[in-house]
């Protein structure tokens, strides 16, 4: 008997509506982010504006697709770099332990105890901003946290029954690790991916709004909530939308991440 | 003293009942073992009777009563004031079943502090006393130590002086030596015959293993998939078995008495 | 005792490794100190009389050993661009984050501790998938949205306090904390969500285990269950995780000073950065390292007293 599960629902169709307008938006904004006079300055939303202009006359509507599209494409980057390296790097040391699974453990721990979004945003300012700085940095800072999820589930598997009888039958290493135990570790990768997801969009999304990562002409919206705090008296819905997004994005994936979880609990 | 009448327990997740109508009699000073198999409702009934059950996670009918009083549907505050005071319990596996971060000396006082109101060191030195009774030397020293620091049979014979401290009526033990060593378990038997003997407490002794049973238990009752398959005095019982089930379980004692039989 | 001397031992090793890294990144990264103050225009004697006369031209592990032991002795070098010494620019602005993350430390304590016991007594059903999509939807709000959000209701909306004046703490403590608090609820908001759901797991978890079931069998209610085994059992991760939170803390304050235009470290971290001044970057990173590493010895140190099985290098099961 299959249970409902309402958070992962919820999350997909959230996560869901947040990713059809982005997807369209790549194609087909109503307006051009960057054109000025739209419509008026400072016009509150209508049904030509939905989400109103700025100081400009720029379409917000539009300006936060722009915005969610990159926000949202150098999460995923980032997440897919930290996820498979730290994966690599966590079954490799988890299925074989040994010196270099300790020192590596030592080092995670060590990395992991200081903010990874600090640690990105001093990468990053020293390094200098921009679209790939920002995607590495943030990549590089993720790799440990995934490292020591997947290196804890795949240590957790490595002396079980059937792998030691895969083993025994002399299936290489590199095929019980990726036939036989990767499949059994999604349960706790996937919530953790999400978790990364997150954490990439909020760590994105400050580091632009301190003006230190991504810079225009690219959008994003940690920036164009720098710029709505300048314009909150004249133009509030700015903030509001462009903030808005952020929190939906989030909470939506956030819910998949929960309702992952909570699957994985019950088939335990 | 302790009558149980038609008790039926089936769990909301499961598609069989749980225990399917069971009655049980045990009389005042009485041990009585209770026999079978896991899954066959042995611990669902003691758990019924000490007022453990999960109430919402499933459907219950039948009667428990203890001195005439009814358990079963009683309200949970009513509940409270049976619980330790005349039901003492001691579980399967004593590191699990104390709190890891208090001393053996707090945890052993704890009835006294919930049904009593002994001040702190009349509570101390009853606590020092039942651990005297369980056979513990240094009292004194075991009381101020963790779980962790015993080993499993010192923390079983804790676990027991907790559960009689309050000097309960009526004692349930679920499978309290299967955790244990061979020699400690033993040791573990005589000691609930001791304390059986010298102050008359009844005695509800849950097993898979008829051969623990009949050295302990005057009376036996064996249950199968929720229902009491065969009871009577345990010897009659052990060499007398009328139903098959019985036999199996018989059978499959490894001891050399039998062998020599 | 012992214990915690060895673990201050540990704690000089960490802060030793922590800072050798991060001063020979910088090195790596950011080049000769002398060449960015000089620019693109300095002549190759220029250069080096600069870096002579700033010491630059002795051994690396010289120098890394005179910097690091100018955190014991106050001396961790000059700023490039205010052309004074770091720790009189950091002194000021210590006690201003210090402040701020002292108030949403507390802010979240005292919301999160109680909501997550009480939370804690729903694992299935309507009520717990409403306490866990509330508590999903506040760990979404980014601290800066917050901010800018208690902005607009607070200094602009409401005229509650004077956006972008703060006091100063010297100058008026308490208008200094009303203003902090602002600030402390953006931070504190997505962290006590997750602090409810962290505590609410554990307690869940501890809640299945064999002492709460002997702890009934001997008639204690539900609140005494609670609070004489379960909430002990359940605060050695409790207090792990809140180190954690101290150090995200950290993190948060960094933009949620540039919000409020708090003056503090980490708004000069923000300007040291733009700036490109790295001496001031490179004192901030270690001594907010140095910050983290502190409070996670702390809590294993408190650890060690909550369960005594820690004590014993063991494995809590």
């Amino acid at each position: 008997m299959k249970k409902r599960n309402g958070y992962l629902t919820a999350g997909y169709i959230l996560t869901g509506i947040i990713a059809v307008f982005v997807i369209v938006g790549f194609f087909w904004k109503p307006y051009d982010p960057t054109a000025m006079m739209t419509g008026p300055k400072f016009d509150p939303p209508s049904l030509q504006h939905i989400m109103g202009t700025d100081n400009f006359g720029r379409d917000i509507f539009s300006r936060v697709l722009e915005g969610a599209g990159s926000t949202i494409l150098i999460s995923i980057c980032t997440v897919m770099i930290g996820a498979v390296a730290g994966t690599v790097i966590g079954a490799l040391t988890g299925y074989f332990g040994g010196i270099v699974d300790e020192v590596l453990m030592r080092l995670n721990d060590a990395l992991t105890a200081f903010p990874s979004v600090l640690l990105a945003l001093v990468i990053v300012g020293v390094t200098g901003g921009g679209k790939y700085n920002v995607i590495l940095a943030l990549g590089i800072v993720f790799i440990p946290s995934f490292a020591r999820v997947t290196r804890t589930a795949f240590a957790s598997i490595r002396d079980v029954n059937y792998i030691k009888s895969v083993r025994l039958m002399g299936a290489n290493p590199l095929r019980i690790l990726l036939v036989h135990m990767l499949p059994n570790t999604l349960s706790v990768l996937l919530p953790a991916i999400t978790i990364g997801f997150n954490n990439a969009v909020l760590a994105e999304a400050s580091m632009s709004y301190l003006g230190i990562g991504i810079h225009p002409p690219d959008a994003s919206l940690g920036y164009m909530l720098s710029e709505a705090q300048g314009m909150l008296r004249l133009a509030p819905w700015y903030a509001l939308f462009t903030g808005g997004v952020i929190v939906a994005v989030i909470f939506g994936v956030g819910l998949i991440g929960e309702g992952l979880q909570r699957r994985g609990k019950e088939t335990l | 003293m302790l009558e149980i009448k038609d008790l039926r327990v089936r769990f909301h997740n499961r598609s069989r009942d749980a225990v399917a109508g069971v009655s049980l009699k045990i009389e005042e000073g009485e041990i009585m073992g209770l026999v079978g198999e896991s899954g066959s409702g042995k611990t669902v009934t003691a758990m019924s009777v000490a007022g453990l059950l999960p109430r919402r996670q499933c459907d219950y009918s039948g009667e428990i009563l203890l001195d005439g009083k009814e358990l079963l549907h009683a309200d949970r505050s009513i509940l409270r004031t049976v619980q330790g005071r005349k039901i003492g319990v001691v579980f399967q596996e004593p590191m699990n079943a104390m709190d890891p971060l208090m001393k053996i000396g707090p945890q052993v006082e704890e009835t006294l502090k919930i049904h009593t109101d002994l001040k702190p060191k009349e509570r101390k030195a009853l606590a020092i006393e039942a651990l005297k009774a369980v056979e513990l030397h240094n009292p004194e020293e075991v009381y101020g130590k963790y779980p962790h620091e015993l080993s499993g049979g010192m923390c079983q014979r804790a676990m027991i002086a907790a559960a009689v401290v309050a000097k309960p009526e009526l004692l349930l033990l679920d499978e309290p030596t299967t955790a244990l060593d061979i020699t400690v378990q033993a040791q573990i038997l005589e000691l609930l015959k001791k304390l059986n003997a010298e102050s008359g407490i009844s005695m509800l002794f849950i097993s898979h293993d008829l051969n623990v049973v009949r050295k302990l238990c005057k009376k036996v009752a064996v249950m199968q998939r929720g229902v009491i398959v065969e009871s009577g005095n345990t010897d009659d019982v052990f060499y007398n078995p009328r139903h098959e089930y019985t036999k199996k379980l018989i059978d499959a004692i490894p001891t050399r008495e039998r062998r020599e039989e | 005792m012992k214990y915690a001397v060895k673990r201050i031992f540990m704690l000089l090793c960490t802060m030793v490794i922590v800072s050798f890294l991060a001063f020979a990144a910088f090195e790596l990264i950011s080049g000769s100190a002398a060449d960015t103050m000089l620019g693109t225009q300095g002549t190759a004697e220029e250069i080096a009389a600069l870096e002579e006369q700033m010491g630059l031209n002795r051994p690396f592990l010289t120098r890394y050993f005179d910097w690091f032991f100018g955190f014991f002795t106050g001396d961790i070098g000059t700023s490039l661009r205010y052309n004074q010494p770091i720790w009189q620019l950091i002194a000021p602005k210590l006690g201003v984050t210090l402040c701020l993350s002292i108030l949403s430390f507390m802010l979240i304590i005292v919301v999160s501790i109680p909501l997550g016991v009480r939370s804690s007594r729903y694992n299935t059903g309507v009520k717990d998938g409403l306490w866990s999509s509330i508590t999903q939807f506040f760990m979404a709000v980014p601290p800066f949205f917050t901010g800018v959000l208690l902005t607009w209701i607070f200094s602009i909306v409401l005229h509650w306090y004077n956006h972008g004046q703060f006091p100063g703490l010297k100058e008026n403590f308490w208008g200094s904390v009303g203003y902090l608090m602002y600030a402390a609820i953006a931070i504190a908001i997505p962290r006590i969500a997750m602090t409810m759901k962290m505590l609410r797991s554990t307690i869940q978890n501890e809640l299945s285990k064999g002492y709460v079931r002997t702890a009934i069998s001997r008639g204690n209610d539900r609140p005494k269950v609670l609070s004489r085994h379960v909430l002990k059992n359940s605060l050695v991760p409790v207090v792990t995780f809140l180190a954690q939170t101290m150090a995200e803390i950290v993190a948060a304050s960094v933009v949620v000073e540039q919000v409020f235009a708090i003056p503090g470290l980490g708004r000069l971290l923000v300007a040291s950065i733009a700036d490109r001044d790295f001496p001031v970057v490179l004192a901030l990173v270690v001594i907010l390292a140095f910050w983290v590493v502190f409070i996670g010895m702390l809590a294993d140190i408190i650890n060690q007293y909550i369960d005594p099985r820690l004590k014993l290098g063991g494995d809590r099961k």
